[in-house]
């Protein structure tokens, strides 16, 4: 009995929050979808319930496009990142004197507007940007580069950047988290460098890699900032396109429909590529 | 020889991760009204012209009001949340710790989204008080991971010698809890603040006509004469977060240093 009145206040301490998420996530989740079955007609929406919009988001070949791009970019940007990360955390984890010293120094960058930040990259691959004006001064070309802004290549770069601090914190501290005495173990059993990094750094700092390759999947493949900014329309993106039916043609049916669609979609890949790296994570151990 | 080209590339990671956003302070000075090398000379200018932006002034006055209460209310659900998953044995803690965190596997777009559909069928205005509910969707979560780990962190023998020396549980918390939750509140207010103050996507579906700073710059980035002046904002607003973020460690290391002499 007593510990009946000791759950209750557990529950009470919980439920403000429960409220609040419950009010904000999940009655506007539900409504979305109630909304995607419906049509635009006029200013309000039709009478009767329709898989319409859902049959136009798959069965579209322009709409399919947009949702494999979106995929496709945020699949690269996540192995770039994590990728150029590793070797990072690598570094501040087992080599650096001054542990704090580069924490600091790592995290400094991203303590501006993400806006900015992103605004930057427009600025040093632009036309009279940074890249070209430093190349036509060295000589090495005599016209501007148009390749470098606008297209999915500058999207990609300007993720990575913007969202480095997520790859670099969670794998320094999976690293960091290792017992050093397996490391010494695994040499002392006559493990090359290379054999030891396999067998054991690597797969004891998975859990690190996963978390930070879904902490940038899932927002980069709904990211509108960075399409909109770098883009142009080779770089265009699920978001650009789900933004235009709610502020410009008002099509909020078929809106929802992209959102949640989009929403499916990351949430499968995601889960997906978890298990798999877990039970690869298994497999080399 | 394997240690000095992992520090080469650490150092070539930095500027990887420097270069671009010291464009911002570096044309923020630059005397022109285009971004472009070379750079044409030294001016202030810009700061000055920033400092007169009345539109500018509001949307950080904005900013700041929804950062504040953002910060505050995710951190006070957070607290409560975070002390019922760790301190009792509650059936479905698993599923409700699952669902608070949702939002993080959900793209910003269709958080922003969801809510202006809902807002809409209400018959409810966008509003600055929309923005707070949609900053707590993306903060909360963030502010339990925080205070979760802190509650894990330290001994709860302290709690139940407290109790068993006769203190109710009012007094428990305010003279053994919260000191020693101290750290994880200062850095879960911090990290929700900055989060929603940056907060873009959210916010500029919700806020209607009051402008956020983010929704700010928006506007700005699309008139290239206003280029220099929303630069020098970048620049003001990196200076400051650097100057907070190193008095926070400053503080943390105060506590840490404290508790050693202590026990």
């Amino acid at each position: 009995m007593a510990d009946n009145g000791r759950n209750a206040e557990g529950y009470g301490l919980l439920a403000p929050t429960l409220v609040v998420m419950g009010l904000a996530l999940a009655a506007p989740l539900a409504l979305m979808a109630i909304t995607s079955l419906k049509d635009q007609s006029g200013i309000g929406f039709g009478q009767g319930w329709t898989l319409d919009e859902y049959g136009a988001v798959l069965g579209r070949a322009s709409y399919r496009l947009l949702f494999l791009r979106s995929v496709a970019i945020s699949a690269v940007v996540t192995l770039v990142t994590v990728a150029l990360a590793y070797p990072m955390a690598y570094f501040v984890a087992f080599h650096a004197r001054r542990k704090f010293f580069w924490l600091v120094a790592l995290t400094i960058p991203f303590w501006t507007s993400y806006l900015l930040r992103v605004f930057a990259w427009k600025i040093i691959l632009g036309f009279n940007g940074v890249i070209n004006s430093g190349l036509m001064r060295l000589h090495l070309i005599d016209q501007p580069l148009g390749v470098l802004l606008y297209n999915p290549f500058a999207v990609v770069v300007t993720l990575a950047h913007a969202w480095a601090a997520f790859a670099i914190l969670p794998i320094y501290v999976s690293l960091e988290k290792i017992d050093r005495s397996l490391l010494e173990a695994a040499s002392d059993l006559g493990d090359s460098a290379l054999r030891r990094f396999l067998r054991i750094t690597l797969p004891l700092s998975m859990p690190g890699v996963i978390g930070a390759a879904v902490l940038i999947f899932v927002p980069t493949t709904g990211d509108f900032v960075t399409p909109s900014l770098v883009g142009g329309p080779a770089g265009t993106m699920i978001a650009n396109l789900i933004e235009v039916q709610f502020n410009g043609v008002g099509n909020w049916p078929l809106g929802a429909a992209l959102s949640l669609v989009s929403m499916a979609m990351v949430a499968v890949i995601a889960g997906l590529f978890v298990a798999s790296a877990r039970a690869a994570a298994k497999a080399v151990r | 020889m394997k240690n000095k080209s992992l520090l080469l590339y650490a150092f070539a990671y930095l500027a990887f991760l420097y270069v671009p956003v010291l464009v911002l302070p570096v044309f923020s000075f630059n005397d022109s009204q285009f971004i472009a090398f070379p750079l044409s000379g030294f001016t202030t200018r810009w700061y000055g012209a920033l400092a007169g932006d009345s539109a500018m002034q509001h949307a950080l006055g904005n900013s700041l009001k929804v950062g504040i209460v953002t910060a505050l209310l995710s951190t006070m659900l957070g607290l409560a949340a975070a002390r019922a998953v760790t301190r009792y044995r509650l059936r479905g803690a698993g599923a409700a710790l699952g669902f608070i965190s949702l939002p993080l596997f959900i793209p910003d777009i269709v958080l922003g989204l969801s809510l202006l559909m809902l807002l809409g069928a209400m018959g409810l205005p966008l509003s600055l008080a929309a923005v707070v509910l949609g900053h707590l969707l993306v903060c909360v979560p963030f502010a339990l991971t925080v205070l979760i780990a802190r509650f894990e962190g330290f001994d709860r023998n302290l709690e139940e010698a407290s109790a068993d020396l006769g203190e109710d549980g009012w007094m428990t918390f305010w003279r053994i809890t919260a000191p020693l939750m101290l750290p994880g509140i200062i850095a879960s207010l911090l990290l929700t603040f900055i989060t929603s103050f940056d907060e873009f996507l959210v916010a500029f579906f919700l806020s209607g006509t009051e402008a956020t700073l983010p929704i700010y710059i928006w506007g700005q980035l699309r008139f290239p004469e206003r280029l220099p002046m929303v630069l020098a904002l970048g620049a003001v607003i990196l200076a400051v977060s650097v100057v907070l973020v190193i008095c926070a460690e400053y503080v943390r290391n105060l506590g840490v240093k404290d508790r050693v002499v202590g026990a």
